[in-house]
């Protein structure tokens, strides 16, 4: 009796978790996040990367999001050549500025340019979490405010898709000045009386979410994104509870009145048009005294 | 930390005591031991110079961190006449981490804003330890708003370890009336000063740190994150703070090199609250002096140079050869 019990226990085979994530080759397969559902990465990118089981959005690049978004053979791109350098010579960070490019394409993390939506033109800036977790240094900084300033000399809207860790540890308070140089750049634009329309995408935190995405005209959001000013790790050990579920998400700061409205995927494209086409009228309001 | 020495000043702390020690004797004595305190005094000046002049980062952040640091309140109760506290944001409720109001600086009026830590326990509780909520914030922007239809300049004083990270803070949306304040300071249409007394805690001190002059005291400092936290983000343990202070290059001697501050302010006897009073006179100077240099200024211009001076902020290169890469191209087909 005892040897059969011996016996069967040695059928039992262990997993080391590190094969059982294996079973998911790369490339082929992704594994959805809120449902756990497995997609074939072909039918994912022809849902526009949206679980087809409960309505997740995945992250896109911003190469992918620029090319849902804007019309056919529109897109050029602006400030390509600008390269970060590493002003506090921070260990390590070369590296991973380094792999940001390799993961991304891109000089830096946003990508911006000029381009056509429903045959409107504006100008485009697309954040993309691959690169260091899309934070803002002097390069996404630079750019996000010669974005806005090219918008304020050729009368442009600008559309820019957001996506953030917040302001680059690596680059310190010049990190944190870009806060001040892009918001600066956003207050001019107003002034100009064109219009700015920011979109959060998962996830939009921090310093970038405490400047430029959320001094939008209309601040628009994609479902179930995560949008918060601090980490939520970092307010669990601030308040010593719990945090309830569905905190800083799109619903929750759509709830609390910070954001305008939350789109999906699929509509995004056609809710911009319908907002560029209402700015491009001008309505029948007396503007002199 | 008892009688507010810190570890790195316990010798010099020591030698003072002993210094007294001889004062007290000497007289009671009546023995002349002039000549010896005279030695002890010179020693001690020495050593003074030796402790101060070679502060690390994370020496100058246990000063400014210090719970005798001299407070907002503190300042301006030295600096300014006539100060009238104004609460309250006009929409939720008054946050007692950021005070404000209307006083006279030499006779002319200005508006002040500032974070206000609190000076004992029973006082940090009630002032949340200094870190403000959105309503903070909102009462702030109120107050320089209210400035700027009366043409008063406005003096900003920051001391915050961060934005309160709780979650109230979150649904009034801290990240939010952040943004916005920095938007509306960028154009505030009067004379902005603002002075770092104490810890400049990203977008909390950003919250009201935006002007046309910044100006630190020498032990400040100014950081995109908390040493802790950037040492818990990038070795996973807070107690390399040391190390990230180092790193994160965020004493004022660091962004007088950056060229983000406009001036140091030296603190008499070697830390601000050794002798507040004096503190309170040199940064009352420093204002001052900057007013005289902002108040005849128009306001397109004085809109125009604070504009220039966060546009240049940024270090990179230009890359002669780069143009849009092949993969960009083959995505979007431009």
């Amino acid at each position: 009796m005892f040897k059969d019990l011996f016996r069967s226990k040695q059928k039992y085979v262990t997993v080391k978790p590190a094969s059982v994530r294996r079973e998911i080759p790369d490339g082929m397969w992704s594994k959805c996040t809120k449902c756990g559902q497995i997609i074939y990465n072909k039918e994912l990118a022809g849902n526009l990367k949206v679980c087809h089981k409960c309505g997740f959005h995945f992250k896109l690049s911003a190469l992918e999001r620029v090319a849902l978004t804007v019309d056919a053979d529109s897109f050029v791109e602006f400030d390509s050549d600008l390269l970060t350098v590493n002003p506090l010579g921070f260990p390590g960070y070369e590296e991973k500025v380094k792999s940001g490019k390799n993961t991304t394409k891109l000089n830096e993390a946003i990508l911006t340019g000029q381009a056509r939506i429903c045959g409107f033109p504006v100008v485009i800036g697309a954040m993309d979490f691959g690169f260091m977790g899309a934070s803002m240094g002097s390069v996404v900084g630079e750019k996000v405010t010669r974005a806005f300033e090219f918008a304020i000399k050729r009368k442009l809207p600008v559309v820019m898709f957001c996506t953030s860790g917040g302001a680059r540890m690596q680059e310190g308070i010049i990190s944190l000045m870009q806060m001040v140089k892009t918001s600066a750049a956003v207050a001019r634009f107003n002034e100009a009386g064109l219009l700015y329309i920011s979109v959060l995408t998962n996830p939009t935190t921090g310093g970038v979410l405490a400047s430029f995405a959320s001094l939008a005209d209309i601040v628009l959001a994609e479902p179930e994104a995560q949008i918060g000013f601090a980490g939520p790790r970092v307010i669990e050990e601030t308040v010593h509870q719990k945090l309830p579920p569905g905190f800083q998400t799109s619903e929750f700061v759509l709830a609390h009145g910070m954001i305008d409205k939350i789109v999906e995927r699929k509509n995004m494209r056609k809710t911009l048009g319908l907002l560029l086409s209402l700015h491009s009228k001008v309505s029948e309001v007396a503007l002199g005294e | 930390m008892s009688n507010g020495i810190l570890e790195f000043e316990k010798p010099l702390a020591e030698l003072e005591k002993r210094i007294e020690e001889l004062k007290v004797f000497s007289s009671d004595k009546g023995i002349d031991l002039s000549g010896e305190i005279a030695t002890l005094e010179r020693k001690a000046e020495d050593l003074r110079r030796e402790i101060y002049g070679n502060l690390t980062p994370w020496q100058r952040i246990m000063i400014a961190r210090h719970p005798h640091r001299p407070t907002t309140l503190d300042y301006i109760n030295l600096i300014f006449d006539d100060f009238i506290e104004l609460h309250g944001d006009r929409c939720f409720r008054d946050d007692a981490a950021i005070v404000g109001g209307i006083a006279s600086l030499e006779g002319r009026p200005v508006t002040v804003v500032g974070t206000q830590k609190g000076r004992d326990t029973k006082e940090n509780l009630a002032r949340n330890f200094g870190m403000p909520h959105p309503e903070g914030y909102r009462k702030a922007l109120r107050l320089m708003k209210q400035a700027e239809k009366f043409r008063r300049p406005v003096i900003c004083f920051v001391d915050v370890a961060g934005a309160y990270p709780g979650i109230e803070a979150e649904e009034r949306g801290q990240a939010v009336i952040i943004a916005n304040n920095i938007c509306e300071m960028a154009r505030l249409e009067v004379p902005v000063i603002v002075v770092i007394t104490g810890e400049g805690g990203s977008g909390g001190a950003l919250g009201i740190g935006v002007g046309d002059r910044i100006i630190m005291l020498e032990n400040a400092y100014f950081s995109v994150i908390s040493p802790e936290g950037c040492a818990a983000i990038l070795w996973k343990d807070a107690s390399k703070a040391r190390e990230a202070a180092e790193a994160l290059k965020l004493t004022a001697q660091d962004l007088m090199r950056f060229g983000i501050i406009d001036e140091i302010l030296a603190e008499p006897g070697g830390a601000a609250h050794k002798d507040r009073e004096a503190m309170a006179r040199v940064i009352k100077g420093a204002i001052l002096k900057h007013l005289d240099h902002l108040v005849g200024v128009s306001r397109k211009s004085l809109i125009e140079q604070r504009y220039r001076k966060f546009r240049k902020i940024g270090e990179f290169i230009v890359d002669q050869q780069a143009g849009t890469s092949e993969e960009i191209r083959d995505t979007i087909s431009l």
